[in-house]
């Protein structure tokens, strides 16, 4: 890496962003300003290039095949495996269990470890900045199991209170799952508390670490969470892949998740032994040049160093939130004292989706909605917030053009 | 910019700043309620219906400018006609927001200020969960309609 800009983090912004092709397009006459980073990131030419690379090349099914091809997609779907595992300081590579997303990683915790331990009566804590995606298996489960959902509130400045949050963790709780960036407001939870927290009583913790991966070092041994579940496509990688990190005795307990190929070992019609984790949770053939797109992402955040990205990104937070304010009737959402990737925020008497519109017409792209967390609007009492997110591609600059078409949205609206 | 004041023209943030027949009837013939679920966006309509006329319009809701401008401006267009007639004018006004703009038959009137939108593909929902809000009213469907 060339390190060379005058920037304070020592990150070279020009010639990181000549590695990204999408970066450099117009959209309505002005240049793109790609501030939706939460929503999916760009991707580095060489994901890019990996995943058509794959199909070039070694296009081939993994774990079935004799000859060439197959050995390579084989060792290279594997490789990303490993290559996961270091990079979420993980002990071992049977640890990691491919999934599609996010979700997927949710809903395979939601229905092989802790289905067949939840009884009538019995809890699931989660928290009310959560994802959709970690509230919905949890609500369905617990309807499913006469089981309790309980949910730990969170103060107006969007963090958790940690003192509830203790009190809620009791005997019949089962699994406490938590997000630990929010994807809404960008606050940061002390999820190594809450780790300490719900082990001190027994429980294991799930951390859906969506938000978290693409903006700061994650090791899951130094957390001690049981779960560690996070998507490709939030983290400069390909779309329908992400993983789910699993401590190995957990994994070795736990009952499929789907069945078909590949996750067994012997069938008969009277019965089938299924495969060793992690495979026993992978049926069918996988999202191969997925994986092998992820890797080279991870790798690419690698090369860069994540404690740049974080110190970048800390940096433009920084900037953003003063700048924004200086524009009249806006309000940012929540204040936390550590907050990652997003910033959430309203501004008087005019929707966010108008909002959205306009700033699209000046080339800048953000999310207007409820960012599919309703509970941290209802928290607020808003329908929706624009939400402006960042990577490690954007610029100071980038955020001079948000503001100005913030002034836009002023002026529009008179 | 001049873009932009197509789709937010003076009529619309008008209709947005200080909605028409903006009120929770008492006494209505039939309610729906609207939402869109991608920007959530949600309706009430009011109607009092009397001999197949539509005597009385009134609103509840809370949307972006687009919605509520657009739901404003209906109840001021539909107030006083027939229930086929409101029903002519929102297969028009659709027509006018999704289809081939030649094939505009009925005119708008004031309802033409929504012409913009077609240019904003995401935003055609916005203008006409209103009309299909008060399609629900008038078949008296009394159940949750979507713009999905
Ligand atoms: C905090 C958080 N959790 C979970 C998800 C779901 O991710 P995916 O859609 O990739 O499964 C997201 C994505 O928006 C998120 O931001």
């Amino acid at each position: 890496m060339n390190i060379s800009a005058g920037a304070a983090t020592g990150l070279d912004i020009e010639k990181i962003r000549t590695d990204f092709p999408a970066l450099h397009q117009e959209v309505h006459g002005r240049p793109l300003v790609y501030l939706d980073n939460a929503a999916t990131t760009q991707k580095p030419r060489a994901v890019i290039d990996a995943v058509r690379s794959f199909y070039e090349h070694d296009c081939s099914n993994v774990h079935r095949g004799v000859h060439a091809l197959s050995q390579r997609a084989t060792v290279a779907f594997e490789s990303s495996r490993t290559a996961i595992k270091t990079f979420l300081g993980a002990r071992d590579s049977r640890e990691i269990v491919f999934t599609r997303s996010t979700t997927e990683a949710v809903n395979l915790v939601a229905h092989s470890f802790v289905r067949p331990r939840l009884n009538p009566g019995d809890e699931v804590l989660i928290t009310e900045m959560e994802h959709h995606s970690n509230i919905v298996p949890w609500q369905l489960l617990c309807d499913e199991k006469d089981a309790t959902l309980r949910v730990v509130p969170m103060n107006d400045d969007g963090e958790l209170i940690l003192e509830q949050l203790e009190e809620m963790i009791s005997e019949r709780t089962r699994i406490v799952s938590v997000v630990h960036v929010s994807n809404a407001l960008g606050t940061v939870n002390p999820v190594e508390e809450i780790i300490r927290l719900a082990h001190d009583k027994g429980v294991p913790v799930l951390i859906d670490g969506a938000q978290a991966v693409p903006h700061m070092k994650v090791d899951v041994s130094a957390l001690d969470c049981d779960f560690y579940a996070f998507s490709s496509h939030k983290a400069y990688g390909p779309t329908g892949i992400g993983a789910l990190y699993g401590k190995r005795q957990h994994l070795l307990e736990m009952t499929p998740y789907q069945s078909g190929g590949d996750m067994i070992l012997s069938v008969t019609f009277d019965r089938t032994t299924f495969n060793e984790p992690p495979h026993r949770f992978e049926a069918g053939t996988p999202n191969i040049e997925g994986a092998i797109g992820l890797a080279k992402a991870l790798q690419y955040i690698e090369m860069i160093g994540i404690d740049a990205v974080q110190a970048h990104e800390h940096s433009l937070l920084a900037h953003a939130k003063e700048a924004i304010l200086e524009v009249p009737g806006v309000r940012l959402i929540g204040a936390p004292q550590h907050r990652a990737g997003a910033l959430s925020f309203v501004m008087e008497g005019i929707h966010p989706h108008d909002i959205g519109t306009i700033l699209d017409q000046e080339g800048v792209a953000v999310r207007a909605g409820h960012h599919c967390a309703q509970p941290i609007m209802l928290h607020y009492h808003l329908s929706a917030t624009v939400r402006a997110s960042f990577g490690l591609y954007n610029r100071v600059d980038e955020i001079d053009a948000l503001i100005k078409g913030l002034h836009s949205v002023r002026e529009v609206f008179g | 910019m001049s873009d932009l004041k197509d789709l937010y023209q003076e009529v619309i943030l008008d209709h947005n700043r200080n909605p028409r027949n903006c009120y929770i009837m008492d006494g209505a013939s039939c309610t729906a309620d609207g939402h869109n679920p991608l920007c959530g966006d949600i309706v009430k309509v009011y109607l009092r219906i009397e001999n197949g006329i539509i005597e009385e319009i009134s609103f509840q809701g809370q949307g972006c400018a687009i919605c509520t401008a657009s739901t404003s401006l209906m109840t001021e267009s539909v107030q006083g006609k027939s229930v086929e007639e409101a029903q002519g004018l929102f297969d028009e006004f659709h027509q006018m927001l999704t289809g081939v703009a030649e094939e505009q038959g009925v005119v708008l009137g004031k309802l033409q200020v929504f012409e913009g939108v077609r240019e904003y593909p995401v935003r055609v929902k916005c203008a006409t969960l209103a009309w299909h809000t008060l399609n629900a009213a008038m078949e008296e469907k009394k159940k949750d309609i979507t713009t999905e």
